[in-house]
């Protein structure tokens, strides 16, 4: 399908370039900036972004996706995927990129899947969404993606609804419905926050597989630096609204910011004294 | 200079962060909510239209120019179209309509007043009893507000009104007994989340007796939330009030209730409209200060809510 | 009126854990719904079974009037079998009520039941035509009142609401009698038809709009329609505006959830995400709030009739009422009641049926 010649032209230009992202909301105390001034690029890699909530990682991700509430003020100097400035577009356009290049899964099945539907009608409707396919062929390729995800049975889980699922299976579901129309993005916002923490290992080895297996560039955006820095490349530490640093993940001990040697600190280790519990150093400057 | 300098005082004591007595703590809670209340437009509305009703009522004889049952001559002064002599004209009794307005506005309040202060201690203590006790009396209570809830309200008031015989008391005890289930329900609902805090186990441990626990600690806290509920409520005991009236079993003649007054008006409203007209706006403007009002502190003092 | 009393918006408190504790019983089963119906149907019968027979100080004046014969009075009393205890009388009370007998109306010497299903075809028609012009038109305003938010829909909707909540149903039908009937003649008056087409129509099912349809009487139709036109848009105002309010503040709700954003992220279209995925999920509670609004239709048509001399279960009660005629008033309320229990279930089992949650599998 000219898919080497595709990934060489992708490869040719970096496949997300941020500069300069701001996201403000507005309040009764004038405008709240929740994300002041981002700029990074992302290839055919998997960065990571960590803070604590409120840090504005988030909100970032949701930028990239164009899924910021609409009362709220985006402003870039180039937010541009594969060489398309992705602010010029009109809300249509930028609606063929949602799903079908840019995907983005959120942290709970509970919540993020549409409780009145199947799991089949949510998954094939991405499909449908972008691609002129006959009912059977969306059901298929839904199954053949279930199946991609791990799921034993796909035939009984495509006919299910979401309360019908564990939560592990959920989310599963929930990859499936994102990945099913081939992007090229996955922004993967704590994806694995809410579930227990067997489930978490197998929902990320998943991940893992599906994102080498088909080249995608990663976003991971998560509050766990090590949960991070052990599935990234590169891992960028957000604090109030702006990036204070990036550290490659395997070389995480060289990183040198305060609040970035803080959230390692605080990181438990084997047959260590932890007392007294380090506490998280914040300071208002770092911001600035 | 001082002048400006102490409001800043009292205000920044209201407002402290770090209040030194409870009473402290308290007022500048109530402060804080009037000033998230003042700025909404609408409830300032509401609550300048009922304040107006109390007034109405408290000086009716003084404003009212003429009696509200005293007709005048009914040879001349028998429906008379709106005049600088009657400002909205004149009735079949020829009456001032104004007059009588004006005076409705006094049976309105009662109603009003008297249907929340019968229906909702009793939804209060049937629903913090229920709530506090559980179990069998919990069940059997609740059933029973629910088969009142399931009810036709008008229409069961309506009843009641019918073998009690028609007349403004009895309408107001009509409308109390089918109004109190959704206080029984908030009631509940509240002592629920207030039992199992820690701090009724204190009173608890302090050999505090159930009925004074119910009493003291768990139905004062229910309080807020039910006068929200009231205050919504107001618009629709006055309308089941008005409806009443209207159909001849609330107050009788020749008391000026707006919905008897509708009625008698309803005669000649393809010709005389002012007699019907009148008091329907009165009920209209009232019922929708209620509303402005309830939905007003409900934004304040229960801002979950607010978005709807 | 009655459709405001019942239900204000803050009684639905949207956010999740779902305020499912709405329907009667969501969470338990369907066994145990009956049991609830079963004791809220006799709890009626109790209610009525008291204003008929224990507030009056002597319920069979209160029945046969107090100019009847002394020998009436009598045979009355036998008949009722008001010399047994109390609660026998509730028992046969309540197999008459089952059986259908509602006892005799002293207004028209005909049996309550045959009475009351002669004129409630007369009713539905009314508020099954109310009910619909309010979804019809409430669903999508308070959708886009929801979507756009402080937008000029959603102040208008804001108004609508506001005034429907405060204005005297019975007021407000007599003004559009003076102003589009009286005034500007763009509608028929009271009544359900004109005195010329009293041998025209015959009554079958008792909605004349179907009657005539079906007789293929198109003049004795229009008639129809131009009557019924006034008093159906009155309920339809009535039921917009508690319909149009709780669709925004569900639609609401709906729109900040998480599967919306997951929606959205799908790429799939904005109005799909509107009507597909979050007005389905507002479908669920919504269904309640327009049966609630159904049966306060019903019920506030003693108003409604009322004003508009129409001839069906309200002003049947009225009627009854002012001639202290209380085997007719309770036998109204027996049924008004029995139709609201009645919706109650119905709006339940529609429930289930939409939401796959209340399912077992």
């Amino acid at each position: 399908m000219g898919e080497s010649h595709a990934t060489d032209a992708r490869l040719s230009k970096p496949l997300l370039e941020v500069e300069d992202l701001r996201v403000s909301f507005p309040s009764r105390n004038g405008p709240v900036e929740a994300v002041r001034g981002v700029s990074f690029t992302l290839g055919r890699e998997r960065l990571g972004i960590v803070g604590e909530s409120g840090s504005g990682k988030s909100q970032t991700g949701r930028a990239i996706m164009g899924l910021t509430p609409p009362h709220a003020r985006i402003t870039a100097r180039r937010l541009a995927f594969a060489g398309t400035d992705l602010m010029q577009l009109s809300a249509r356009e930028r609606r063929s990129f949602r799903g079908e290049r840019i995907a983005m899964i959120l942290q709970d099945p509970k919540y993020s899947l549409n409780p009145v539907m199947t799991i089949g009608q949510q998954i094939t409707e991405t499909l449908r969404a972008h691609s002129n396919v006959t009912r059977a062929v969306a059901r298929d390729r839904a199954l053949d993606m279930l199946e991609a995800v791990q799921i034993r049975d796909p035939a009984r889980i495509f006919g299910l609804y979401p309360h019908e699922v564990s939560g592990g299976m959920g989310q599963r579901a929930m990859i499936a419905m994102m990945l099913i129309a081939d992007p090229e993005l996955l922004i993967a916002d704590e994806p694995t926050s809410a579930l227990d923490v067997t489930v978490q290992l197998q929902v990320l080895a998943i991940l893992d597989r599906l994102v080498s297996e088909r080249g995608m560039g990663l976003i991971f955006i998560s509050h766990d630096l090590r949960l991070v820095s052990s599935f990234c490349d590169r891992v960028l530490v957000m604090y109030r609204g702006r990036i204070v640093e990036e550290v490659a993940a395997n070389r995480l001990n060289d990183a040198t910011h305060p609040y970035t040697r803080g959230l390692i600190n605080c990181l438990p280790k084997i047959g260590e004294d932890r007392h007294p519990l380090p506490v998280l150093d914040r300071r208002p400057e770092w911001a600035e | 200079m001082t002048d400006m300098a102490q409001p800043q005082h009292w205000r920044a004591w209201l407002l402290s962060d770090r209040p030194a007595s409870r009473r402290q703590a308290r007022l500048g809670r109530a402060y804080a909510g009037w000033q998230r209340f003042t700025t909404n437009k609408l409830a300032m509305v509401g609550l300048a239209i009922v304040l107006g009703l109390v007034l109405v009522a408290a000086f009716a004889n003084v404003i009212a120019p003429y009696s509200p049952v005293e007709g005048g001559d009914l040879r001349t002064e028998r429906l008379l179209p709106p005049s600088a002599a009657h400002l909205f004209g004149t009735d079949d009794q020829a009456r001032d309509i104004f007059s009588r307005v004006v005076y409705g506005s006094r049976i309105t309040l009662f109603v009003v007043v008297l249907v929340a202060i019968i229906a909702a201690p009793i939804g209060l203590v049937v629903g913090t009893v229920a709530g506090y006790a559980g179990g069998y009396l919990d069940a059997i209570l609740m059933r029973i507000t629910d088969i009142f809830l399931a009810f036709p309200k008008l229409i069961l008031a309506l009843a009641f009104v019918a073998a009690l015989g028609p007349g403004i008391e009895n309408a107001v005890i009509a409308i109390a007994i089918t109004s109190w289930p959704p206080y029984a329900r908030i009631a509940r609902a509240e002592t629920l989340t207030i039992r199992s805090s820690e701090y009724i186990s204190a009173v608890k441990l302090m050999g505090a007796s159930p009925w004074r626990i119910v009493l003291r600690h768990i139905m004062p806290l229910c309080v807020s939330s039910l006068i929200i509920r009231v205050t919504l409520d107001m618009a629709g005991i006055i309308l089941t009030a008005a409806g009443l009236g209207f159909l001849g079993l609330g107050a009788q003649p020749p008391l000026p209730e707006w919905g008897a007054m509708i009625a008698s008006g309803r005669r000649f409203v393809l010709d005389q409209w002012w007699v019907a007209a009148a008091p329907g706006a009165a009920i209209f403007i009232v019922s929708l200060g209620f509303n402005l009002l309830g939905d007003g502190l409900r934004d304040t003092l229960d801002p979950k809510a607010s978005d709807q | 009126m009655a459709v405001v009393e019942t239900h204000r918006p803050g009684d639905i408190k949207p956010g999740r854990p779902r305020a499912r504790s709405r329907s009667l019983a969501a969470a338990s089963g369907i066994g145990r719904f009956l049991v609830i119906v079963v004791l809220t149907y006799l709890g009626l019968l109790a209610v009525t079974f008291f204003i008929g027979r224990v507030i009056p100080v002597d319920p069979v004046l209160a029945i046969v009037g107090d100019r009847a014969p002394t020998h009436v009075v009598e045979r009355t009393r036998e008949e009722l079998g008001l010399n047994k205890p109390l609660i026998e009388q509730f028992a046969i009370y309540v197999r008459n009520v089952l059986t259908g007998d509602l006892g005799t109306s002293v207004l028209t010497s005909n049996r309550v039941i045959d009475d009351i299903r002669r004129v409630f075809p007369a009713t539905l028609e009314l508020a099954t035509l109310g009910t619909l012009i309010g979804a019809v038109f409430g669903i999508p305003l308070g959708v886009l009142a929801a979507v756009k938010r402080d937008s000029l829909v959603d102040q208008i909707v804001r108004v609508i609401g506001l005034v429907g909540y405060s204005v005297p149903i019975f007021w407000l039908g007599l003004m559009a009698l003076l102003v589009f009937y009286a005034r500007l003649g763009w509608t028929d008056g009271p009544g359900r038809f004109d005195i010329i087409y009293e041998y025209t129509i015959t009554p079958v099912t008792g909605i004349l709009l179907l009657d005539t349809a079906m007789a293929g009487e198109w003049d004795a139709f229009r008639n129809v329609a131009g009557h019924l036109i006034l008093p159906s848009a009155l309920l339809g105002y009535f039921s917009l505006a508690y319909i149009s309010r709780m669709t925004r503040s569900f639609m609401l709700n709906e729109l900040g959830q998480e599967y919306i954003v997951a929606a959205r992220a799908k790429g799939i279209s904005e109005s799909r995400v509107i009507w597909r995925h979050a007005l389905r999920n507002a479908a669920v509670p919504l269904v309640t709030v327009i049966v609630l609004s159904y049966a306060g239709l019903l019920e506030g048509s003693v108003l409604t009739e009322s004003v508009f001399a129409w001839p069906g279960l309200g002003l049947y009660i009225t009627n009854s009422l002012q001639n202290a005629d209380m085997n007719a008033v309770l036998g109204g309320t027996i049924v008004v009641g029995s139709v609201f229990i009645g919706l109650n279930l119905l709006s339940d089992l529609l429930y289930r049926f939409l939401d796959p949650r209340t399912k077992r599998r």
